[in-house]
């Protein structure tokens, strides 16, 4: 092959080396930091960090609040995506929507908003009931709320894909052939729909144990394996130690990622759906209705809450004390973090269009090429899914703070890092998209006189835009809004604006942190916007492509663009 | 130097599967194929008989394990597609949804750098030999499987290539306008003169556009030969049974051969055939019988005694089996108004036309 298509085989040889070094290595790094002690292999710093009671902690607490958001957040996604998918619900495109916030925003816009209502000094707990509860909010419970409500969104996309899927008869036969709503729910719907409430465990599983920023701000005395690998390095230097963190953390990650992708993926009853029918029906018996409209707007209510808090404490000016409107806020962010907007534009500006192609191009060779080493290949590229951010963070800054390849306080390492941690949603959907297209296109094209290069160019990539588009909004939003392995390798030449509010939050300057996220969210509407243009360009014939991509869009139980490890 | 348009020299293709289990599937075994300039050969087989292999291998998509494929002389058996000059016509049509029929159309010939004003004039024309003027800014997705059928052969035959390769193209039309466009590819073809391979699994389909028809089963060739060979003299009983829509086979012995006729003795009775040379006395036979071979009398006019064990009535004809001396045969008598018409459990005589039956030696 390699002879037969010499670019093909260059090509693979390219991005094979770049995640050697750029995803293997790392983690090689870390793994071997922290089974290192003087040269030797050997078990000791585990040994020693384990021994210690107050070092074993934050492992059972991050998993006690893993399994806790997990199961929680699967229950939300699932009512949501019930109601919205198979239910006749007033308001559904409102509800859906409401469901993307938490995708495109910051995670940690949930605990600022936490903080603002329930903080000791919150809106809710001193205006409004003066004090008579103390909610507790730094914490556990604080984390399990605000992680549900980050995560529910992604078990939502999972469950509304397998949902759709099913075919409606299969419920109508179920009902038809004498069962009662309740059974036909438990004996037909609920199963079917397990491979699918499996995956979506597991992934928020994951992104729970991955999460940053919510913990750096509102866990207390809570300590998990994330926040801690993190401190233990910036507070004690102790890399070795830290190190030892990550790779506890990266255990269950990994396990939870392996059962997702080889056990659970494999499960899917979608396929046998029968014959697609024409007319989608949605249940209409009236306390259905009721009880998943009620439910969808506690939910939908809970979130806007929380939004909304964010974008009022942005304008207000002290929180807790002076509700004065005010733009000061807006006027510090310009001035004093104007560095930060600047970098990460223009940080997020050069790797979006790296990740969104190089996606693809993995996404065509590990569908359409056959060579040795295309499963391993896969797996790397997706690996970064997998593992926490702060995992990641540690490894770049072992990896790339000495030679051979010193690459510490540029901007490259920062993009480099974008790039490999935001290229997995990319190439799913590009793999999803891809086994869609009829091979024989692209033969044909081939056959006609193109090279692979130009195929891929004038066939496979236009086909591909909707994955394409999807690769490279989800790159730029989590860009701008990754925490956990920026934060190890940002340096005072370039700077992020998670990392400004995150300082802003440590200040206590809450609504300085509040004017942030909105600038966040502004920066990231914006993008969705304009790479919406680039990719559908309106001066083309709109109709034509949109015939030609119809239904290329990621199939149900692909992972969703909001699934992945570490904020 | 005179070559053939296209050659197979002993190809075969194995497949390696290294999935659960290694798997080794040996989809095309030592076939060999000449063709002439301007001929049509159709590759017919049951799925899985490698005959869309074989096509693969002459456009470039799969490299065979052994042999080597010639185009006008010229070895090319490593050859990526798009530097052999082959056309396919896709079964799926695999037209480029994102595009217009022209820029479809128009495809091959930007890729081989032709001026705008050719590759317009040349769509042109091709469109037109298509019948779809007018068609031009059309996407593939709002047109019929018809049209889109003659825009993935316009698109082929623009290139102007020295094969035509033609997957199984009529597989998703309806039986009428599958009848319409085997015409209109077989004019076509032979106005242009353009050597072609047609891969397909229909046998009239095969017999009504080609020159020449390959019959082939697991990898390999059974007969190469004019429709009428293949159908009236099958080389094999694979071939026999293939062929055809009901085959009936019926064993006997040569007792004895002249130069005019084959004499075959069949359930007691003897019956001269058509002289069938080097058959000699003694040899075991089997009689391939067509159900349009067979002609069904009352009782007692003549022929085998037989009775009719199912009988359906379909308008220009009727199908009847019958059992006679223990075989099961099938028959096909037209015009039924014309005729007796016979029930289950009829007793029926049944008379061989023994001048189109074949023999085949055991």
């Amino acid at each position: 092959m390699i002879v037969r298509e010499p670019a093909v085989g260059i090509t693979i040889i390219l991005i094979a080396s770049a995640l050697a070094v750029f995803v293997m290595y790392p983690l090689y790094m870390v793994l071997r930091t922290s089974l290192t002690t003087d040269g030797q292999l050997s078990l000791a710093i585990f040994r020693s960090l384990l021994s210690k009671s107050y070092n074993r902690r934050p492992l059972a607490n991050s998993l006690k609040l893993g399994l806790v958001v997990s199961a929680a957040g699967t229950a939300a996604g699932f009512i949501f995506a019930y109601s919205t998918t198979r239910v006749d619900v007033p308001l559904r495109g409102f509800f859906k929507l409401v469901a993307m916030f938490p995708m495109i925003s910051p995670p940690l816009i949930m605990s600022l908003a936490a903080i603002l209502l329930f903080g000791n000094n919150g809106l809710i707990t001193r205006q409004v009931l003066r004090g008579a509860v103390d909610f507790k909010i730094y914490g556990f419970r604080g984390l399990a709320l605000v992680e549900t409500l980050a995560y529910f969104p992604t078990a939502y996309l999972v469950l509304s894909g397998v949902l759709q899927a099913m075919d409606p008869s299969i419920e109508d036969a179920a009902l038809d052939l004498g069962a009662s709503w309740r059974q036909m729910f438990r004996t037909v719907t609920l199963p079917l729909a397990i491979p699918g409430l499996a995956s979506a465990l597991l992934l928020i599983f994951i992104e729970s144990l991955a999460d940053f920023g919510n913990p750096i701000i509102l866990a207390g005395n809570y300590t998990v394996l994330a926040t801690q690998a993190y401190l233990r390095i910036t507070g004690l230097y102790d890399l070795s130690g830290g190190a030892a963190l990550a790779v506890i953390l990266l255990i269950p990650s990994l396990i939870a990622f392996f059962l997702q992708k080889y056990w659970v993926g494999r499960r899917s009853y979608v396929t046998v759906t029968g014959k697609p029918s024409a007319a989608r029906t949605r249940r209409d018996e009236p306390w259905l209705r009721w009880c998943a409209f009620t439910l969808c707007l506690i939910l939908t209510g809970m979130i806007l809450l929380l939004y909304g808090t964010v974008f009022i404490g942005s304008f207000v000016t002290l929180w807790g004390a002076n509700y004065k409107l005010t733009l000061a806020n807006y006027n510090h962010v310009f001035k004093v973090g104007w560095h930060h907007i600047r970098d990460t534009i223009i940080l997020s500006t050069v790797s979006t269009p790296i990740t969104g192609i190089l996606g693809m191009v993995i996404a065509f060779l590990v569908v359409r090429k056959q060579f040795p080493g295309r499963r391993a290949l896969e797996l790397a590229s997706m690996l970064t899914f997998a593992i926490p951010g702060t995992v990641v963070g540690i490894g770049y800054i072992l990896a790339f703070n000495q030679p051979p390849l010193v690459l510490t306080g540029t901007a490259a390492i920062i993009i480099i890092l974008f790039v490999f941690r935001n290229m997995p949603t990319g190439i799913q959907s590009g793999i999803a998209a891809l086994q869609q297209i009829d091979q024989s296109i692209e033969e044909a094209s081939c056959d006609l006189g193109a090279d692979s290069a130009t195929t891929f160019r004038k066939i496979t990539l236009p086909l591909m835009a909707p994955a394409f588009f999807s690769g490279l909004v989800y790159s730029f939003v989590k860009c701008v809004t990754a925490i956990s392995a920026i934060v190890f390798v940002v340096s005072a030449r370039w700077k992020l604006i998670t990392v400004a509010v995150m300082g802003s939050v440590e200040n206590s300057d809450l609504a300085q942190a509040a004017a942030f996220c909105v600038v966040i969210i502004v920066i990231i509407l914006a993008a969705i916007g304009i790479i919406n243009l680039l990719v559908y360009p309106p001066w083309t014939a709109r109709a034509l492509r949109r015939a030609a991509t119809r239904g290329t869009a990621g199939p149900p139980g692909a992972i969703p663009p909001s699934a992945v490890g570490g904020q | 130097m005179n070559h053939y348009s296209v050659e197979l020299q002993s190809v075969s293709k194995v497949f390696e599967h290294a999935g659960a289990r290694w798997e080794r599937v040996v989809a095309v075994d030592d076939v060999s194929i000449q063709l002439r300039k301007g001929e049509l050969l159709t590759l017919l087989g049951p799925s899985g008989c490698g005959k869309t292999t074989t096509l693969r291998m002459i456009g470039g998509f799969e490299i065979p394990t052994r042999g080597d494929v010639l185009l006008e002389g010229k070895v090319i058996t490593n050859l990526p597609p798009n530097r052999r000059d082959t056309a396919m016509v896709f079964q799926s049509y695999a037209l480029f949804p994102h595009m217009t029929v022209f820029e479809n159309v128009a495809y091959g010939l930007r890729m081989r750098k032709m001026g705008a004003g050719e590759i317009e004039d040349r769509v042109g024309r091709a469109l037109t030999l298509v019948g779809l003027d007018g068609m031009e800014r059309r996407p593939p997705g709002a047109l019929s499987g018809g049209q889109q059928q003659r825009v993935a052969l316009a698109r082929a035959l623009v290139v102007e290539p020295k094969v035509l390769l033609l997957d199984e193209p009529l597989s998703n039309l309806d039986a009428k306008l599958r009848a319409q466009m085997r015409i209109e590819i077989r004019k076509i073809q032979q106005s242009l003169g353009i050597t072609s391979v047609y891969v397909t699994h229909d046998q009239e389909e095969a017999m009504g556009l080609s020159d020449w028809v390959a019959v082939m089963n697991s990898g390999h060739i059974e007969q190469i030969g004019t429709p009428m060979q293949a159908y009236a003299r099958p080389a094999t009983r694979f071939v026999a049974d293939f062929m055809g829509k009901k085959t009936s086979f019926l064993p006997g012995v040569v007792v004895g051969a002249d130069a005019n006729e084959t004499v075959v003795s069949v359930c007691d009775a003897v019956l001269p055939f058509r002289a069938v040379p080097g058959m000699l006395a003694g040899r075991n036979v089997e009689l391939v019988v067509r159900p349009e071979n067979v002609e069904v009398v009352a009782s007692g006019q003549g022929g085998f005694p037989g009775r009719v064990v199912h009988a359906a009535y379909l308008g220009s004809q009727i199908t009847y089996e019958i059992v006679v001396c223990g075989f099961t045969i099938t028959a096909e008598v037209p015009n039924p108004e014309e005729r007796e018409i016979f029930t289950r459990g009829n007793h029926v005589g049944v008379v061989l036309r023994t001048r189109s039956i074949h023999l085949l030696p055991q």
